[in-house]
C-alpha cells in the first residue's frame, strides 16, 4: 500500500500524466470512498444499530442518533441542530418509519452543508478572478500535514499545467526546509529555501519576488505549525500576510488570494477553535483537511461546514502525493450514504 | 451596587433550591448532570465514556449532604471533578527502567502527534533531570527528513542519533540501533518510528515486529491533546498490538481541553507519564490529574470555589460562630477571624458571592480590597477588650481608633453602624433559616 521510495512515487506520477481528465476523476471518486470506507462503515453499521427493532423514528432512535453524531465528532451543537431538524420533520410529517431515516438524514445533512453558502471547487484550479501568480499561504497548528499538503497541491497544480514555485516558511521545526525540499524535488518544482532560522516573512516576501520574476502561475508558502492561543506567532502569520501584500499592486490587491487552513480529520472541538483563531489572524479564505483515511469519524466536515463560511476545499486521504482531492460536499455526503440501503 | 443585587438573587435560588433538598436528589441533579456531559462532550471525551462517566457520578452524588453555602449544582460539579481525578490520576508511575541497563523505550502513535519531538524532550529530560546516557535512534523511515528533524533534535540537546540514511528497513534500524547502544555504554536507547494509522495493517505490522525484535522496557504512545471521538479506537487498536505501558499526551499548551486523556485512561486504562506543553526540548512535564480534570471539565471555577469553601471552614469553628451570633455575641475578633478567611480564599470580588451571611449583611457596603484594608486597620487599632465587646466603643475611643488606624471619625463610625446591622442580619437570617431545617453551621458551614 505505502510507496516507500521517492522512485516509485515518480513513477506513480508517470503514470497519471498520462491519463485523461475522465480516469483521473473516476479514479479520485473510488479514492475517497475508500477513504471514507472507515467512516461509512462507523456511520452504517451505527445507524443500522440505532434503528435496530424500530419502526417509527421516537425519541429513542433520536438519542441514539446523537449519540452516532457526536461520535462521528460533529460536535454537539451542530448534533442538535441537525436533530432539530429531524424532529421537526417527524412532526410534519407525522408518521416517518425507521427506513426512511437514511434519507432525511442524507437530506438534513446534505441541506446543512449546502446552507453554507460556497462553492464547490471541481478541480485543482486557479480561480477565474485570480491574476497570476496565485498566491496560496498554508497555515494552521503542529503537524496536521501542511508540508505533506503543499507537497500534494503542488503536483495537482502541476499536472493542471501550471508552473509551481515552494516557499520554505517553517524557518522552526528542526528540518521542516529539508522536508518541504525533498518535496520540491519528488514533484519536481521549485523552492525558495534561505535555511532555518530566518523571518518567515523574508522567506514569503523572497519567494513572491522571486514567483514574479520567474513568472509562476501558482506560488505555495509554507508556515510553522503554531497554536492558535500564541499571540505572538499569530501576529507572525498576519506579518506574513501583510509581506505579502506589500506586492498589492504588482499583482493584484487582495493577496494572498488564498489562506489554507489545513485541519487534521481526527481533531476533536478544537478544531472550531482552530479556524477561529486563525480566521482572525489571517482571513483564512478554505480549509484543508488531512488524515481522513484514518478516521472513522470525519464528522468534523459537518460541524466545520455548519458553522463557518469557509469552504472545506481539499481533503487528504493518505500519505503518498496522489492523496489530495478536492472537496465536494454532495459527493461527500453521497459517499457516505452509498451503501445505505443496503443497510436498512 | 449592582454585583451584589446579583450575587443575592443568585444566593436566593441557592437557598430556594436548599430549602427541603437537604440531600442531593434525582431532581435536583439532573439538569447539573446535563450540563457536566455537554461539558464532557465539548472536551472531546468519548460518548460512552463520558455516559458511563455521568452515571456513576449520579449514583455517588445521590443522597449526599448539601454544603450549607455551596448550590447542589455546585457541589455537583465537584463530585465529577474528585472522580476525574480517581478516574485519570491513580499511583504515579515513572518509566519501567531496565534492571540491567540498557533500557530500551519504543515510541508510538499516529502521524504528527508528536513523537520525534517527544522523544528528543525525553532523551533530554533522562539526562538531565535522570543522569542518563541515552541513545536515539531514527526508525521513520518514510517521512521526508524524518531523520533529519531527529538528528537536529540530537544535536540541540547533545545527544546521539543512531541512523542508517539510505534504508528503509526500520525493525533492522532498530535492532541494530540497539546493539550500537549497547557497544557504546548507553543506558537508556529511545527508538523513534514512524506515524501509522491504526488501521494501516502493514504499519501496525512493523511496530510490532520492531517490539518483537527489541523486546522494550517502556512502550510509549503519543498521542495529540486534541485528538476527537476517535482517541478510544486508536489507543485500543495500539494496545492490542503493542501492550503499551503508558501515554503521552502532547500539545496541552494550547486551549484543547483535552477530553482524549479520560477517554484514552477509561478504555486502555494505561497510566499518562508524561505531557507535552510545547515544541522546545524542555517543555515536558509529570502529569496532573488535577489539572487535567479541571480543565476537562471546563468549569475549574466551581469546583476551586467548592474546594476552597471545603478546605477554610471547618464545622467547629462554624458551631463556634453559631453559638456566638445566637447569643448576639459575634464580635469584632470574629469579624476579623471571618476577614482573614476571605482574604485567604483569594480575590474578595470573587467569593463575595459564596458567602451567603456576609454577602447580605454587607449588601450595601462598597467593598474592594481597599475598603478592607480599613476595615482591618480599624480592627487593629482597637484594644483586644474593645474587639470582645463592641458596646464600649464610645466617641473618645472612636476618635483615638480614627487616629490609630489613619482613617476617620466617620469611617469608624460608619464601620460600626454596618457592623451593628450585619449582626441583626445575620441573626434573622440565623432565624429565618432554622425555621425551615436544621441549619449545619453558620455562615460557613461544612458538610
Ligand atoms: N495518513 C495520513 N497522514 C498524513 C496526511 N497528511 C499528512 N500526513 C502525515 O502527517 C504527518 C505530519 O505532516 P506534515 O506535513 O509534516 O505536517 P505539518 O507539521 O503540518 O507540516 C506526517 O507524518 C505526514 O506524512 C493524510 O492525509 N493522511
Ligand atoms: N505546541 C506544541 N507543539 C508540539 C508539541 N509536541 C510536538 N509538537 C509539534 O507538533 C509537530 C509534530 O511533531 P513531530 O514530533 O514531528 O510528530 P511525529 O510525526 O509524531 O514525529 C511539530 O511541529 C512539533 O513541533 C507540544 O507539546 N506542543
Ligand atoms: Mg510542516
Ligand atoms: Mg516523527
Amino acid at each position: 500500500m505505502r510507496v516507500a521510495s521517492v522512485i516509485k512515487d515518480m513513477g506513480l506520477f508517470d503514470i497519471f500524466k498520462k491519463k485523461n481528465k475522465e480516469e483521473v476523476q473516476k479514479e479520485q471518486e473510488s479514492q475517497l470512498e475508500a477513504g471514507l470506507t472507515k467512516t461509512k462503515q462507523g456511520f452504517f453499521s451505527k445507524i443500522s444499530r440505532a434503528i435496530v427493532g424500530k419502526s417509527t423514528v421516537d425519541d429513542e432512535v433520536l438519542d441514539n442518533l446523537e449519540e452516532i453524531l457526536v461520535s462521528s465528532d460533529v460536535g454537539v451543537e451542530t448534533t442538535l441542530k441537525i436533530i432539530k431538524r429531524i424532529q421537526d420533520r417527524v412532526k410534519r410529517d407525522k408518521y416517518v418509519s425507521t427506513s426512511e431515516l437514511n434519507n432525511i438524514l442524507r437530506e438534513e445533512i446534505a441541506a446543512l452543508m449546502m446552507e453554507n453558502k460556497t462553492e464547490d471547487v471541481h478541480d485543482f484550479v486557479i480561480p477565474a478572478h485570480v491574476k497570476k501568480p496565485y498566491i496560496i499561504l498554508v497555515v494552521g497548528v503542529n503537524g496536521v500535514g501542511k508540508t505533506t499538503t503543499i507537497g500534494k497541491l503542488a503536483l495537482q497544480f502541476k499536472l493542471n499545467g501550471n508552473s509551481v514555485l515552494l516557499g520554505a516558511g517553517d524557518t522552526f521545526r528542526a528540518a521542516a526546509v529539508d522536508q518541504l525540499k525533498i518535496w520540491a524535488e519528488r514533484v519536481e518544482v521549485p523552492i525558495v529555501d534561505l535555511g532555518m532560522n530566518v523571518e518567515p516573512s523574508t522567506v514569503a516576501y523572497k519567494t513572491v519576488e522571486k514567483g514574479l520574476e520567474m513568472g509562476v502561475d501558482v506560488i505555495i508558502i509554507d508556515t510553522a505549525g503554531r497554536l492558535q492561543t500564541k499571540k505572538g506567532l499569530m501576529e507572525e502569520l498576519s506579518k506574513i500576510r501583510r509581506t505579502i501584500q506589500k506586492f498589492g499592486d504588482k499583482i493584484q490587491p487582495d493577496i494572498p488570494h488564498e489562506v489554507l487552513l489545513v485541519l487534521d480529520a481526527s481533531t476533536g472541538q478544537n478544531a472550531i477553535q482552530q479556524a477561529t483563531a486563525f480566521t482572525e489572524a489571517t482571513q483564512v479564505s478554505a480549509i484543508a483537511l488531512t488524515k481522513l483515511d484514518g478516521t472513522a469519524k470525519g464528522g468534523i466536515v459537518i460541524g466545520i461546514s455548519d458553522q463557518f463560511k469557509i469552504p472545506v476545499k481539499y481533503i487528504g486521504v493518505g500519505e503518498k502525493v496522489t492523496d489530495l482531492q478536492v472537496f465536494n460536499r454532495m459527493k461527500f455526503v453521497n459517499a457516505l450514504f452509498k451503501d445505505a440501503d443496503v443497510v436498512s | 451596587m449592582s454585583m451584589f443585587s446579583n450575587l443575592t438573587d443568585k444566593l436566593e435560588s441557592a437557598f430556594r433550591t436548599l430549602r427541603g433538598h437537604g440531600k442531593i436528589t434525582e431532581i435536583n441533579i439532573a439538569e447539573t448532570m446535563r450540563e457536566v456531559r455537554r461539558a464532557l462532550l465539548d472536551a472531546d471525551v468519548n460518548y460512552k465514556v463520558a455516559k458511563s462517566f455521568c452515571d456513576t457520578v449520579k449514583e455517588k452524588a445521590l443522597g449526599q449532604d448539601i454544603l450549607i453555602n455551596v448550590e447542589p449544582g455546585k457541589l455537583m460539579v465537584k463530585i465529577c471533578y474528585d472522580e476525574l481525578i480517581a478516574l485519570m490520576g491513580g499511583t504515579k508511575v515513572e518509566i519501567n527502567f531496565a534492571p540491567n541497563p540498557p533500557t530500551v523505550i519504543l515510541m508510538s502513535g499516529l502521524q504528527g502527534s508528536g513523537k520525534t519531538t517527544f522523544s528528543g524532550k525525553l532523551a533530554n529530560f533522562l539526562k538531565t533531570k535522570r543522569s542518563k546516557k541515552p541513545l536515539l535512534v531514527a526508525c521513520d523511515v518514510y517521512r521526508p527528513a524524518a531523520i533529519d528533524q531527529l538528528k537536529t533534535l540530537g544535536e540541540q540537546i547533545g545527544i546521539e542519533v543512531y541512523a542508517e540514511e539510505n534504508l528503509k528497513d526500520a525493525v533492522g534500524i532498530a535492532q541494530r540501533g540497539v546493539e550500537y547502544g549497547k557497544s557504546k555504554g548507553y543506558d537508556t536507547i529511545i527508538i523513534d518510528t514512524a506515524g501509522r494509522l491504526a488501521v494501516d495493517e502493514e504499519m501496525m505490522n512493523e511496530i510490532a515486529a520492531i517490539k518483537k525484535a527489541v523486546n522494550p522496557n517502556e512502550i510509549l504512545f503519543v498521542v495529540d491533546a486534541m485528538t476527537g471521538q476517535d482517541a478510544v479506537n486508536t489507543a485500543q487498536a495500539f494496545n492490542q498490538i503493542l501492550d503499551f505501558h503508558g501515554v503521552v499526551l502532547t500539545k496541552l499548551d494550547g486551549d484543547t481541553r483535552g477530553g482524549a486523556a479520560l477517554s484514552i485512561k477509561a478504555v486502555v486504562n494505561k497510566p499518562i507519564k508524561y505531557i507535552g506543553i510545547g515544541e522546545k526540548m524542555d517543555a515536558i512535564d509529570e502529569f496532573y490529574p488535577d489539572r487535567m480534570a479541571s480543565r476537562i471539565l471546563g468549569m475549574g471555577d466551581i469546583v476551586k470555589f467548592v474546594q476552597k469553601v471545603q478546605e477554610q471552614y471547618d464545622e467547629k469553628e462554624a458551631k463556634r460562630l453559631q453559638q456566638k451570633l445566637r447569643k448576639n455575641e459575634f464580635n469584632f475578633e470574629d469579624f476579623m477571624s471571618q476577614l482573614q478567611q476571605i482574604k485567604k480564599m483569594g480575590s474578595i470580588k470573587d467569593l463575595i458571592g459564596m458567602l451567603p451571611g456576609i454577602n447580605r449583611a454587607l449588601k450595601d457596603v462598597e467593598i474592594d480590597e481597599n475598603a478592607f484594608r480599613h476595615i482591618e486597620a480599624i480592627i487593629n487599632s482597637m484594644t483586644i477588650k474593645e474587639r470582645r465587646n463592641p458596646e464600649i466603643i464610645n466617641g473618645s475611643r472612636r476618635r483615638r481608633i480614627a487616629q490609630g488606624s489613619g482613617t476617620s471619625v466617620q469611617q469608624v463610625n460608619q464601620l460600626m453602624k454596618q457592623f451593628d446591622e450585619m449582626r441583626k442580619m445575620m441573626k434573622t437570617m440565623m432565624k429565618l433559616n432554622s425555621a425551615g431545617r436544621s441549619f449545619k453551621g453558620l455562615p460557613f458551614g461544612k458538610k
